[in-house]
């Protein structure tokens, strides 16, 4: 009789117990996955097959009006979020620490520490006193707002970056007769580029997902598609939500892929 | 013979003033549209409530802060505690800590099982506990609805197998809630761990066992004290969110089964309380600084353990 | 090598002149550089010396313009260069990560500080080709960095510096990172290269054996302080103090008496109480007490006579030669390094008394 080898590194039930969680990870996805291609008037029974919803969801002019709204606010915000994050992760990395060096991270990463429903009611009262001030009611508001939790996001990566980089490799650069700001073109950003690919692609989908801030923010007529979904939820529920949000699913799923990509690629 | 070091020290101050200002936009964004109106909550919960919501600006009063533990009976006055409050109160920690007890049972063996995995397959599996975290919250919430519902996966398959011939109401009940967490949060309780435990020096666990340890004192005195930091992290990851939930008790717990951040929504809603609503998001938002210190406390003092 | 004479004659490249270098503020800075004056000539090949956090590579980074010293003046040709940024300085280093650009070529590399002067595109492409002959890179011109060895890279990186055809090239421990076959090739492929352009090489080291080998003059470093300058012999063979003694080979430490001193020769009272005539360091103040050194290899063992006596302690074959250790009558330990011959046996076993015979001139009494 052979008897079992000991193996120093698994523990007993742990790896059921993975599976268990693997398996409740992507049942949830699965089932909404499956019911949007149900055929049938009702996400409660299966009708077969069909592209149905998706057809009904393509051409439901609110679905696309809050599409393209959702597209619009992550593509400025994630864009200025990307700007001002690389500016502020050069002003923060590869340096001896200076006055004001642990407020900037404070700062940089206070959006994170704070519960998102604060930060959404912070805003409604701030911006609803503006809007009248002001008469703008315009995207501008839930462009500022998705740019202000963005950069903590985008900001991560593109300094985990700029730390890993050589120091050397500039000062080398200015040993070569190249001024500050030849150096950070010609190194500095060439280096830096996957990092401010990554930070912006977080940025993209942190903004794209952002339902509470955006539920509070928004003017009337300005929702985005998080927040018409959780308008529909509500109400009776038809398969279409279940398309929106598998085509939703699909689109988070190729950047967070491309994301995996661009940073296996770095190592 | 003073000018090189004048020059250096200028240089050292351009280079200081150079950096404020490369900081400066994403300081000010932050400070307009996050931190700055922090502060305005604050000032609005100490000010007199407007009678169709907002506040009357520029007279201020404690009621905010008095009905977020306090009410008042309308006819005779006099004061209770307010119930309906603490119950909200009560049901977001025990929720929360469930949720985070929970994702660690499930997070942990997850996390050490992919960490055991060979170095080719492990970003595999990373790879697919990422997925979950990056989909919209929004999403998975709905997802978990048509899991629980009484039409849904869980109760189809045990009428079908004749367990129950009623389905189990769980939609709208704290325990849907709890379910909701659990899946929408446990990503963020395996990554840091995972992160820890990648790190782990399996030898140590061979010489617990070179040591007559067996697999449960190797798991307790050698592994969990070791991956600690990972805990914390993912714990505090976990409890903090949990205690600000907001669509998923929306979605989940109905009408009814209100949380904290319901709770506040409800007093810039129908309430039309704004001074509670900002007395009780600045009692949320000091509940979790406290958490948040406790994990820096630790943080540092097995950083300075293990540095 | 030049004669000192002609030597003085050289023009002076760079000049240190009372650098202070203090890192940190107030009673919590440290000095990396304590008042450091020095001097290197036109086309030398000048090494500073000396253990880790010595400040020699401090020096080096601020004759390149990385740091700017806390006090003191640095001078290329004349001209005050401390307060000028890197990029203004005619100086260019090769560092010892070599920081080859990563995404660059091995060829774009060597064209970057071309292109960064401005120079024409034919001017630069001779040039690249011109650098990469001299270090025998032609064929890898295309290559990425990441596709070069380790003993390559090197190479990219001398001639990415030489390429703006610089007044001084620095050398920031360059070798270090090379397998022992690989350094001892790139010695002599430096020092060959030094004499071809003829430029100011000043090279950091803390490999006393590659500073011996290469240089024409060292300086060796202790504590943010050059302890002395001189020649490969000089140094070795004349060492000023304790540390400079004990850092450069091996060497034997004795307490002896100072009977007679003029100009730089003395007799010394050894603690046998022999008398033997010594050589005096620089700077040394006439004194009863002093420390002097003899080399192992400059005394012999022998059965009977010598200047000094005592115990074998212990005899070590190194295949060329046998070390004896032998304690002092004085308790002194003092070791001797023979010449082996072949199938001889050194004479000696751990016990024996033996004598020690010190050779005409071989020591040298120290400063301190």
């Amino acid at each position: 009789m052979v008897r079992r080898r000991f193996e120093i590194r698994t523990q007993p039930g742990f790896a059921f117990l993975a599976l268990v969680t693997f398996f409740m990870l992507y049942l949830p996805i699965a089932v909404l996955v499956v019911y949007a291609f149900n055929a049938s008037d009702s996400i409660t029974i299966w009708g077969g097959l069909s592209l149905h919803w998706f057809r009904v969801a393509w051409n439901n002019s609110a679905v696309q009006d809050a599409a393209w709204r959702s597209l619009i606010i992550a593509v400025f915000a994630a864009t200025f979020a990307t700007i001002t994050a690389t500016m502020a992760a050069l002003a923060t990395t590869r340096t001896p620490p200076y006055p004001g060096l642990t407020f900037k991270y404070a700062f940089i990463n206070q959006p994170l520490m704070v519960p998102e429903i604060v930060t959404a009611v912070a805003l409604l009262i701030v911006f609803s006193r503006v809007k009248v001030w002001t008469g703008y009611s315009g995207l501008g508001y839930l462009i500022a707002a998705h740019t202000a939790f963005c950069i903590p996001f985008a900001y991560l990566p593109i300094r985990a970056r700029l730390e890993s980089m050589d120091l050397t490799l500039e000062r080398a650069a200015a040993d070569l007769y190249a001024t500050p700001w030849m150096a950070f073109k010609r190194i500095t950003l060439p280096l830096l580029r996957p990092g401010i690919i990554a930070g912006f692609m977080l940025a993209f989908v942190i903004s794209l997902d952002d339902v509470v801030i955006t539920e509070f923010v928004k003017s009337g007529g300005q929702d985005t598609l998080p927040t018409y979904m959780l308008g529909q939820i509500r109400r009776t529920v038809t398969p279409e939500v279940n398309a929106i949000a598998t085509a939703f699913l699909a689109l988070s799923v190729i950047l967070v892929t491309a994301f995996f990509f661009i940073n296996r690629q770095k190592n | 013979m003073s000018s090189a070091a004048e020059i250096a020290r200028q240089t050292q101050q351009r280079e200081i003033r150079n950096r404020w200002l490369l900081s400066a936009p994403a300081l000010l964004i932050i400070f307009f549209a996050a931190i700055g109106p922090l502060f305005v909550v604050l000032a609005y919960s100490f000010m007199v409530k407007g009678d169709y919501g907002d506040v009357k600006f520029g007279q201020y009063s404690l009621d905010g802060w008095f009905s977020v533990f306090f009410q008042r009976d309308i006819f005779d006055d006099t004061l209770t505690l307010a119930d309906a409050h603490l119950s909200i109160f009560w049901r977001s920690l025990k929720l929360s800590f469930f949720t985070t007890l929970l994702t660690l049972l499930l997070g942990f063996p997850t996390a050490y099982f992919i960490a055991t995995r060979p170095r080719n397959t492990r970003e595999i599996w990373v790879f697919l506990v990422t997925i979950p975290f990056w989909t919209n919250l929004l999403i998975r919430t709905f997802a978990m609805q048509q899991v629980i519902r009484n039409e849904g996966v869980v109760n189809s398959v045990l009428m079908w197998t004749g367990i129950i011939d009623q389905p189990l109401q769980i939609m709208f009940t704290d325990t849907a809630i709890l379910l909701g967490m659990v899946y929408v949060y446990l990503p963020l309780m395996i990554l840091p761990l995972y992160a820890s435990m990648e790190k782990l020096d399996f030898r140590l666990i061979e010489a617990g066992y070179d040591l007559y340890a067996g697999r449960l004192q190797v798991l307790w005195r050698v592994i969990i004290p070791l991956v600690k930091p990972g805990v914390i992290a993912g714990s505090i990851l976990v409890f903090i969110p949990s205690l600000g939930a907001y669509v998923i008790p929306r979605v989940l717990g109905g009408g009814k089964n209100l949380m904290l951040g319901n709770l506040i929504e409800l007093q810039f809603g129908a309430g039309r309380n704004w001074p509670l609503g900002a007395a009780l998001s600045i009692t949320l938002m000091v509940i979790v600084m406290v958490a948040l210190l406790f994990y820096v406390r630790n943080a540092a003092r097995s950083g300075a353990q293990h540095g | 090598m030049p004669k000192p004479e002609e030597a003085e004659q050289k023009r002076v490249a760079v000049e240190a002149r009372s650098i202070v270098k203090a890192f940190g503020q107030g009673s919590n800075a440290i000095r990396a550089l304590d008042n450091v004056s020095v001097a290197i000539r036109e086309n030398e090949f000048f090494t500073l010396l000396g253990p880790s956090g010595c400040g020699k590579t401090t020096l080096l980074r601020l004759i390149a313009g990385f740091e700017y010293p806390t006090e003191g003046a640095i001078l290329l040709y004349g001209d005050d260069i401390a307060g000028l940024p890197p990029f203004k300085r005619p100086v260019n280093t090769v560092f010892q990560s070599y920081a080859l650009f990563p995404h660059l070529t091995v060829s774009e590399n060597v064209a970057f500080g071309l292109e960064m002067l401005g120079r024409s595109k034919d001017e630069i492409k001779s040039r690249v080709a011109a650098m990469l002959k001299l270090v025998h890179m032609e064929e890898l011109g295309n290559r990425r960095t990441d596709q070069i060895s380790g003993g390559q890279a090197q190479r990219v990186a001398l001639a990415r510096a030489l390429a703006p055809g610089p007044k001084v090239l620095l050398l920031d421990e360059p070798l270090s990172a090379l397998d022992y076959k690989l350094r001892k090739e790139m010695q002599i492929e430096l020092k060959r290269m030094q004499s071809e352009t003829g430029i100011t090489f000043i090279f950091v080291t803390h490999d006393q054996e590659e500073a011996l080998t290469m240089s024409d003059r060292i300086a060796v470093m202790s504590k943010g302080r050059i302890l002395q300058v001189g020649s490969p012999w000089d140094i070795y063979d004349k060492p000023a103090d304790r540390f400079v003694a004990d850092f450069i080979g091996e060497t034997n430490f004795l307490t002896a008496a100072v009977v007679d001193i003029a100009n730089s020769r003395a007799t010394v009272r050894l603690s046998s109480g022999k008398e033997i005539p010594a050589t005096v360091a620089e700077g040394m103040q006439p004194k009863h007490e002093a420390t002097i050194v003899v080399r192992p290899e400059h005394a012999r063992a022998v059965k009977k006579g010598g200047q000094l006596s005592g115990t074998v302690e212990n005899v070590v074959y190194f295949g060329t030669d046998t070390h004896i250790h032998i304690r002092l009558e004085d308790g002194s330990p003092f070791t001797v390094r023979q010449q082996n011959a072949r199938s001889e046996f050194c004479g000696f076993e751990i016990g024996d008394p033996a004598g020690i015979e010190i050779a005409a001139d071989a020591a040298q009494v120290l400063r301190d």
